[in-house]
């Protein structure tokens, strides 16, 4: 892809995004009082797409952003009045557009876009000359309506036929300093009501002066008003319904009390001039020549070592080490900062999955309510990508088979609306998103008469619910009424559960009988440079990542026990289900008395992993192991570890999954 | 030596209005993203015309119009308005606030550049 349609894309991309987030808020606020900034900026969104996709060619973007362009003008003139018709067939379009954009991305065709053209067109002259109405702008001085466009002129409408105040504020500026002053002035009007007009004028000003005419409307009283702006006011027509409204600059204390707070908004075409779009595909490059640095800082650290082996403390051996020091400090620093330019707040791609629920709600006539928690968490950017298809088909998942519908409901003494909570904090070295709904629940009998079926396990096995439950991660199990095949998509729970193998996480799930189910997605923050302890098992070295182990024990042969088929050790009380990793990986046994474990996984998923020998902690760079050898379990990849040795990193949570089936139920899926 | 003062916010629309005045030879152009900034450019320097979209955030081009007619230094000032074809009451509206002309968006350069050219006597 050329550089210039890459540019294309990632802008496309934003303003659509950015589109969602306005549609989004317009169908939560339409019916309690529409902000006419979120329309208008919608507005603009399509305005600039359309300036945009024209500059680079893209003529079926250009065609259909013009459409809805004009469309969204006659809303925001007031001409069409927003509905939930309107609202769906905006997301419709967005989906359109988003679909074209992705198309473009690929270098393919962007497809014929007559019939969708055809659509906005017929939607948007069925609703035309709905909304009627006049109000009294007789009232209002003819010399201040003249310089109003129309847009201007359909807000003051709007907000006559509200039974809102107009008035007028004047406020005289020297030159030099008029921006800053009318900015603050302008703050001011808007918290306390609607701006509507600025005309800016000399008449009855000093030399060197600028004088603003402020047209706003607002419920406030005038001595109010006039107090809290701190400028003489006129009111050219009174409010109906007058009721004292504070009048105050909103201030962060009061935006902090919201659960999802939104993102000020900014109509202006210039505000991302501080900042720099990047490939995520530059920043890796970045990533890999740092973790080669850091090769290279183990080499000279290394011979450091050696060095005073060789010839004892002396100048230079003194000179090396404070070298090798203050690079490897740099380095982390570095890194640091690398890693931290690919975080994205994780509100990115909730905004994304809101839009699924409520679309997808609506498609199957269940009523949810979204709660989002933890927007501002962080997170690798790849990572945030990786995860948002996983967490879609959970969330279809849970509409489709969790949320009961409302009669049900009713029956069993709930709401009738459902509730889902997307919540993510970080724990550690690692993001939790968790997704949380009050629905039927799993349903553990359906499940376990599913797992003997597909022979998974044997009829009779002794597994506890939380066993049981996991088999709905298996790969291939899928029935319609318990869980995983989401909408008919042939895709189960087995996908999510490899992606987030991959990515280096983990998934859980809790579920409660007509109380809900959680699934907890844990992903590492981010990717790439990760610590690592090597261990060694047999002749072989391996890497065991930092993050999935907490401690490490030695571990006497004789203390280990077997219970129900299998290895346990009893840590501080409590019992610690033991892997063999030489049994694993089929090495012939060595006769030892004692190894080493390393305390790996988190919660229920808790194991020791014996092992021969640890070697210490070094930073590694997981590299994949290519195409051929992708399908081998047990291994996350492969890393370079000083003098060009290569060694393969364990892949921690396929470790567990085989051990703990295999150990269970007799069969095995692999 | 000639000064045009492009008011537009949108950036790709007024690389387009310089690369039409650019065909013009000797005449300087300054620009401003908004009204807001047009008002502080206004004052600077001398302009000879002002090219203004409409629809822009903060002060729009009516206002502008407005302000510019009622000050004693830019009274005789020429402006043209550049706008999409569906404001035309807004159009209307700022040939009655005392424009020069207009010219819809989109237009052809040799358009925008005949205008130019009759406005300010080239």
């Amino acid at each position: 892809m050329k550089a210039s349609k890459k540019e294309f894309i990632a802008e496309a991309e934003e303003l659509l995004e950015e589109s969602q987030r306005l549609i989004l808020e317009v169908q939560d606020t339409y019916q309690s009082g529409l902000n006419p900034d979120t329309i208008n900026a919608l507005f603009r969104a399509m305005h600039t797409l359309k300036g945009v996709s024209g500059l680079f060619g893209v003529q079926g973007i250009t065609t259909l952003s013009h459409a809805l362009e004009t469309l969204m003008d006659d809303v925001r003139l007031g001409k069409i009045e927003v509905t939930d018709g309107v609202v769906n067939f905006l997301f419709k379009n967005l989906d359109i557009l988003k679909d074209i954009t992705e198309r473009v991305s690929q270098d393919s065709d962007e497809g014929d876009i007559a019939t969708y053209l055809r659509e906005i067109e017929v939607f948007r002259e069925s609703l035309k000359g709905q909304v009627e109405g006049d109000s009294p702008l007789s009232l209002i001085d003819p010399s201040i309506m003249k310089v109003l466009s129309e847009y201007e002129e359909h807000r003051l409408k709007a907000n006559l036929k509200d039974g809102k105040g107009i008035f007028l504020v004047k406020a005289v500026f020297p030159l030099e300093t008029f921006d800053t002053s009318l900015e603050a002035l302008t703050k001011k009007v808007k918290a306390g009501g609607e701006l509507i007009s600025t005309l800016p004028t000399s008449e009855n000003v000093p030399d060197g002066s600028i004088g603003f005419n402020l047209m706003f409307s607002s419920v406030g009283q005038v001595e109010e008003l006039q107090q809290a702006l701190g400028y003489p006011l006129d009111m050219l027509v009174k409010p109906r319904a007058a009721k004292p409204v504070p009048v105050v600059v909103v201030e962060s204390a009061a935006e902090a009390a919201v659960t999802t707070p939104q993102k000020p908004q900014d109509t202006h075409l210039k505000s991302t001039s501080t900042t720099v779009r990047v490939d995520i595909e530059k920043l890796d490059r970045i990533l890999n020549t740092v973790g080669e640095l850091t090769l290279a800082k183990g080499a000279v650290k290394r011979i450091g070592t050696e060095l005073v082996e060789l010839y004892g403390h002396n100048t230079l051996v003194y000179d090396i080490h404070k070298i090798s020091q203050t690079l490897e400090r740099r380095l982390a620093e570095l890194q640091d900062q690398v890693l931290e330019i690919r975080m994205v707040p994780i509100g990115q791609i909730f905004t994304r999955l809101a839009q699924i629920v409520r679309r997808y709600s609506r498609e199957v006539d269940k009523q949810i309510d979204l709660v989002l928690y933890g927007e501002d968490t962080e997170l690798d950017k790849y990572l945030a990508e990786e995860i948002v298809d996983p967490l879609m088909h959970l969330i279809r998942n849970s509409i489709d088979h969790g949320i009961e519908h409302a009669e049900d409901r009713r029956k069993k003494g709930k709401k009738e609306s459902g509730t889902v909570i997307l919540r993510a904090y970080q724990k550690g070295n690692h993001v939790v998103i968790e997704l949380k709904d009050d629905g039927a629940g799993i349903d553990v009998d359906k499940v376990r008469k599913k797992a003997i079926e597909k022979g998974l396990i044997q009829e009779g096995a002794v597994l506890t619910e939380k066993e049981v439950i996991d088999f709905i991660f298996a790969p291939g199990f899928s029935t319609k009424d318990v869980v995983s095949d989401i909408s008919g998509r042939g895709v189960g729970m087995d996908v999510v559960k490899e992606k987030l193998s991959v990515l280096g996480g983990y998934a859980e799930v809790e579920t409660k009988k007509d109380a809900g189910t959680t699934f907890m997605l844990t992903l590492p923050i981010t990717l790439a440079i990760i610590k690592a302890l090597i261990v060694r098992v047999g002749d072989e070295r391996f890497a065991v990542p930092l993050t999935s182990m907490s401690e490490t024990l030695i571990v006497e042969h004789k203390d280990i026990q077997t219970i129900e088929w299998k290895e346990v050790y009893y840590l501080r009380g409590e019992m610690l289900p033991m892997i063999r990793v030489s049994t694993f990986f089929k090495f012939p046994p060595l006769p030892t008395e004692r190894s080493f474990a390393v305390v790996v996984g988190f919660g229920e998923r808790k194991v020791g992993l014996l092992v021969d020998e640890l070697y210490g902690q070094q930073e590694i760079v997981i590299k994949s192991l290519g195409e051929y050898l992708k399908k081998m379990r047990g291994f996350a990849g492969a890393a370079e570890i000083g003098k060009h040795e290569v060694i393969l990193v364990l892949d921690i949570e396929s470790l567990i999954d085989d051990s703990v089936v295999k150990l269970k139920g007799g069969a095995i899926y692999v | 030596m000639k000064t045009i003062l492009i008011v537009e916010d949108s950036a790709t629309t007024r690389a387009l209005i310089r690369a039409v005045i650019d065909e013009l030879g000797d005449v300087e152009t300054v620009e401003a993203a908004s009204g807001f900034e047009a008002l502080k450019v206004l004052p600077q320097q001398e302009y000879d015309l002002i090219i203004t979209d409409i629809n822009m955030p903060d002060i729009n081009g009516l206002e502008l119009i407005s302000f510019v007619r009622s000050n004693q230094r830019y009274v005789h000032l020429p402006i043209i308005i550049v706008s999409t074809e569906r404001s035309e009451e807004d159009k209307k509206r700022g040939m009655a606030l005392g424009a020069t002309n207009y010219v819809t968006k989109p237009f052809k350069s040799g358009e925008l550049l005949e205008i130019i050219k009759k406005t300010i006597g080239l």
